[in-house]
């Protein structure tokens, strides 16, 4: 582990003055990957400090969470359980309580990803060492992504938070330095927000460098079911080898409006809206979900093919999500159209 | 003492005062909790000064060798004292015949930084030495190793596995008794399937760590130590020998101290890398050096259970009696390796048969050493044998405990050896009734809305070793006793089990023994291995007691056969008696004891039994497979403490679970990297995936095996926990899979 500076920012305008920094909040994944030498930051700026904790009631009923609401808080906040239970189950599905204790809201949206190859430094990993090649592609991909990949990298982003804010449409609120003595706000919808990894996978977010994320804002809560189901390997403490965050309301049978979100499939959370109105004002029958299914899974690819790992076991390979992501589609929506 | 005839009734059958089996919590349990007892990364010991960190450098290739490594910036860095390579690694080092003679024993020592070779991945290749942890953490980054990668590495056990040759050392691989093949062709019931098993990490909670100090060499005590290394072992007479052997040392020159130990199962019967690197360094530096290994290098720089492929047939008459079976299994190893997965061991002794085949074959493999993990052999080779049996069961039409009952043999199937005891059947039929068994349905036939629900069972059988100790009893003037002994505690609960028989045997109250251990300036031990600590420290103990209280009866001029102890007092069981402290004179009143074994135990055929039940739930949208409920009930002998050897019990259970869902340590065929070495990627159960969990004791004793009449607890538990859980896997959903872990992609098929 490095030497590095640190201080702590008593006000936005500190964290954003400081050059060349690196943010920490609740460090429960920067101090891990700056311990194994995959990190390497100069210098920290701790926000702990900032009042950037409170979940706000807004007047015209959305909900700005400070970027450093920590997860614990924000699943167990009565607004959320009450208004966006599909939040609160996907925070509550992360993690352990430790970590949940700790980890923030805005973090959150910045941890990265699990894939065994970006955590071990003897292996090639272009968002580890940008150019230096990817020895994800051919080896245990059970965990890594099936949309949204690319040659150059086939990380999914870990977060549950934010498959089940994607859904909600969240905004995400940054300040960025600006002329000197002023700062800049922007609203970044969460769509926008991570990026897919093309040829640059080491770049993760729209963020610009020093760029401080502030809140996350809940547009008004949506009537109808909410649901945040996540499958994986063991019970508890465990990445999503696929996740579903669905909001449903039904009118007559048929489908007044729908929103859903994938998770531990792709390098950000994976929607597709125009999927959506196509399901609106049907019914959720085995055709219409299936075309919905085929729209949110079309360009999926599985890594069987050339699985080195062991060419025999499938299980380190990742194709099966394919059928368990519709599987799990197909089961989300028709649960929540029960109560929607 | 030598066991050389069935044990006859003892003061441990009569336990007057009642301590023998008693839940006694763990009497080092308040020193663990508050932090008091002092694991090997966290003794800081009176006038140890200037402690170093070392922080070791792993081979970022499979096989090949080393070019050059540039130290360069390391050595530049921050804080940092020495950067150690095999270049420059203290004079003397891995040379000695002595070394030689470890090596061919291969439980004890991995030489590293001997030479420029790399045989593994993950293997150490440096190590920075410098002020603070985190300026060795950073050097070591900067540490530049060129290495020439071997053209063809062999890192897949799936394609050497034909070229496997026969174990050229261990336990006999092969067994015929009569003619399989053709008893086999003729049979009207037959299971012919092939499994494979994962490469597993032992994966314990302490990692392995370790302070060494050398000491001033001109010391006037001629005696004294020249080496100690405080260290996390599982068996500190082991460790001793093999740091002399690498170090060209006397082996009184070495000192191990391990008085607490974090969890071993297996791994630390080795002398690990963060050992041989401390001493390495101390001695180079001249300071006393500390190392753990982090996290990712345990698990491709200590050892691992190698991954399997076996091949199970089972031929039956019409009624499910077997008339063939064959056991075949493949594991791998480091080229020259003698350790073996003894997965068909067990078939061996499992089931009657008149026509028996096993074969077992080892391939070289360029992976980290394989090596113990707990329940060696029979922990993977029963997660074939028991879901083949399952499968016989399900041909037959008959019921998977009927079927045992049917094969249940006599004599040892193998040798025709008596059993020392063998109360299988016993485990089968209470664990049928308490479990709830007649509820099981045919396959597919349960439900609870999205969930379908099994129910499975399987045999648990693990061979009985006992191994020799001794210990060393001092009674003081106070009246309180010291038992010492070499013996460790790996989180088993030794301390209070030995507490529990010294204050037995002397009718003391618990509180006033102490029991010290981990340290090889106490009487040679079996320390903690293959389930036979408890039974052979124990016995030890056991002997050192009836020593003493010979002696005590002798001072206490009572004929020794009608002494009593009871209460901190000796009486000749009428009126008289008198404390034990008033036959104290001189300071103190010591004696030893010890237990061999010699051929007697070799007349039988011991071994721990156990029945496992497990009902699980598969979600039918996800596949997810999730435990409902676990019962196992064992046949262990004498239960000399019911709250520790039920956690043995069902913790072994636990890693069964793990082995059947979800552990699965991934060797990337392409670097020969075990590359999800992490506790996140690396998947072994957490609380949550445990539901409720019971195991019951027969406690019946088993004259046969040791003067305590007890038999190993610490393995069996793990031992079939796995197949009962595919085979009720099996029961809800129609699902046989064969290659674990059997995780939800494999059943997806089933989930209709």
């Amino acid at each position: 582990m490095r030497a590095f500076d640190y201080q702590r920012a008593r006000k936005p305008e500190d964290a954003l003055s400081a050059n060349a920094a690196r943010y920490i909040a609740g460090g429960t994944n920067l101090l891990d990957l700056m311990k194994l030498e995959i990190e390497r930051p100069e210098r920290l700026v701790d926000l702990n400090a900032l009042a950037l904790d409170r979940i706000e009631d807004l007047p015209d009923g959305r909900l700005r969470i400070g970027a450093l609401v920590r997860n614990a808080t924000l699943a167990a906040h009565p607004l959320v359980v009450a208004r966006y239970p599909v939040l609160s189950r996907a925070l509550l599905a992360g993690a352990s309580p430790q970590l949940r204790n700790r980890a923030t809201t805005g973090g959150n949206l910045l941890q990265r990803t699990r894939c065994p190859y970006f955590y071990d430094p003897a292996q090639n990993c272009n968002k580890r060492d940008p150019g230096a090649g990817c020895s994800a592609r051919g080896g245990l991909t059970r965990n890594l992504g099936i949309l949204g990949i690319s040659e150059a990298c086939l990380a999914t982003h870990p977060s549950d938070m934010a498959v089940a804010m994607r859904a909600l449409d969240a905004v995400v609120e940054t300040r960025l330095p600006g002329a000197p003595g002023e700062t800049l706000g922007r609203s970044i919808p969460i769509a926008q927000f991570h990026l897919l990894p093309g040829s640059t996978p080491q770049i993760e977010t729209i963020l610009q460098p020093g760029e401080l994320i502030t809140a996350v804002v809940l547009p008004q809560p949506l009537d109808g079911a909410q649901r945040y189901r996540k499958v994986r390997d063991r019970a508890s403490y465990a990445f999503a080898l696929v996740s579903v965050a669905v909001t449903l309301k039904m009118k007559q049978q048929s489908v007044a409006r729908v929103s859903l979100a994938l998770g531990g499939v792709a390098p950000k959370p994976w929607r597709i809206e125009e999927a959506e109105s196509r399901l609106v004002g049907q019914q959720l029958s085995d055709d219409a979900l299936k075309t919905f299914c085929d729209a949110l899974l079309s360009g999926a690819q599985g890594s069987a093919t050339g699985n080195a790992a062991d060419p025999h076991r499938l299980d380190n390979a990742n194709d099966f999500k394919i059928p368990l992501a519709r599987r799990m589609m197909i089961a989300t929506l028709r649960d929540a159209a029960k109560e929607a | 003492m030598e066991m050389t005839a069935p044990v006859g009734r003892n003061a441990i059958d009569i336990n007057a005062g009642g301590l023998i089996g008693k839940k006694l919590p763990r009497v080092e349990g308040p020193l663990k909790v508050s932090g008091r007892a002092p694991y090997a990364y966290e003794v800081h010991p009176d006038g140890v000064e200037g402690v170093l960190y070392g922080y070791p450098v792993p081979a970022p290739i499979g096989l090949g060798s080393i070019g050059s490594i540039d130290t360069d910036a390391a050595t530049a860095s921050p804080g940092v004292i020495a950067v150690l390579t095999h270049d420059n690694m203290p004079q003397g080092y891995a040379s000695g015949p002595a070394l030689a003679a470890a090596l061919k024993e291969n439980r004890l020592v991995n030489p590293i930084l001997a030479s420029h070779v790399i045989d593994h991945y993950g293997q150490p290749v440096a190590c920075v030495v410098a002020e603070t942890f985190e300026q060795a953490v950073a050097a070591a980054a900067l540490v530049k190793v060129e290495c020439s990668a071997d053209a063809s590495p062999h890192f897949d056990l799936r394609t050497e596995q034909y070229d496997a040759p026969k174990p050229a050392g261990g336990p006999p691989p092969d067994s015929r008794k009569g003619d399989f093949d053709r008893a086999f062709g003729s049979c009207a019931l037959r299971i012919d399937e092939s499994y494979s098993t994962p490469a597993q990490s032992q994966a314990m909670m302490e990692p392995p760590a370790t302070l060494a100090i050398w000491h001033d060499a001109n010391s006037r005590d001629a005696k004294a130590p020249r080496l100690t290394l405080h260290t996390s072992h599982q068996i500190v007479d082991w460790a001793q020998e093999a740091v002399a052997a690498l170090f060209g040392l006397d082996r009184e020159a070495v000192e191990i101290l391990s008085p607490y130990v974090g969890g071993g199962f297996g791994a630390k019967l080795q002398v690990l890398p963060d050992a041989i690197l401390a001493a390495a360094c101390a001695k180079v530096t001249g300071r006393p050096v500390k190392i753990a290994l982090p996290r990712p290098q345990i698990f491709n720089a200590t050892s691992h259970r190698s991954a399997t492929i076996q091949w199970v047939q089972l031929g039956a008459d019409r009624h499910g009696v077997l008339k063939a079976v064959a056991h075949r299994c493949w594991s791998g190893n480091l080229p020259d390796r003698t350790f073996y997965e003894q997965a068909a061991a067990q078939t061996r002794h499992l089931y009657a048969t008149p026509n028996l085949l096993i074969e077992q074959r080892n391939a070289a493999l360029n992976l980290t050493l394989a090596a113990s993990m707990r329940a060696p052999g029979e922990a993977v080779g029963l997660l074939a044998l028991e879901s083949a049996m399952d499968q016989l069961a399900e041909l037959g039409q008959i019921d998977p405990i009927e079927l045992r009952l049917r094969n249940e043999p006599k004599t040892d199937p193998e040798t025709g050896k008596p059993f020392s005891e063998r109360r299988l059947v016993e485990c089968l039929k209470l664990g049928a009734d308490k479990f709830g068994w007649s509820k099981r349905t045919a396959p597919g036939q349960r439900s609870e809305g999205a969930w379908m629900i099994g129910m499975g069972m399987a045999c648990a059988i693990r061979t009985n070793l006992n191994r020799p100790s001794g210990a060393k009893v001092t009674l003081s003037g106070d009246g309180r006793l010291l038992v010492q002994t070499s013996m460790t505690d790996i989180g088993t609960g030794t301390y209070t089990i030995l507490t529990q028989i010294a204050a037995e045997m002397l009718g003391l109250d618990p509180s006033m023994v102490t029991v010290a251990l981990g340290d090889t300036d106490f009487p040679a031990s079996s320390g903690s291995g293959g389930s036979w600590g408890a039974g052979s420290s124990g016995s030890a103990v056991y002997d050192a007691c009836m020593n003493l209280r010979a002696r005590l009866a002798h001072e206490a001029r009572i004929p020794a056969d009608r002494a009593v102890f009871a209460r901190g007092r000796i009486g000749d069981g009428r009126r008289r008696s008198q404390p034990l402290r008033a036959l104290v004179r001189r300071g103190a009143l010591v004696a030893t004891g010890s237990i061999s074994f010699g051929s007697f135990s070799e007349q039988y055929y011991e071994a721990a039994y156990g029945a496992h039940f497990a009902e699980v739930g598969i979600d039918r949208d996800s596949g997810e497979i999730r435990l409902r409920r676990m019962l196992g009930v064992f046949d262990i002998g004498r239960v000399l403490n019911h709250a520790t050897a039920r956690s043995q019990l069902i913790g072994g259970m636990t890693l069964g679970v793990g082995a059947a869902l979800s552990e699965n340590l991934v060797a990337d065929t392409r670097s020969g990297a075990f590359i999800n070495h992490d506790f996140a990627e690396y998947l072994i159960p957490v609380q949550a995936d445990i539901g409720e969990i019971d195991a019951i004791m027969l406690d019946a004793v088993d004259d046969k095996t040791n003067p305590l009449k007890s038999k190993g607890a610490g393995e069996i538990g793990v031992c079939g926990a796995g197949a009962a859980v595919a085979n009720a896997i099996h029961n809800a959903c129609g699902a046989r899979v064969r290659d674990y872990p059997i995780t939800l992609d494999k059943i997806m098929d089933h989930l209709g």
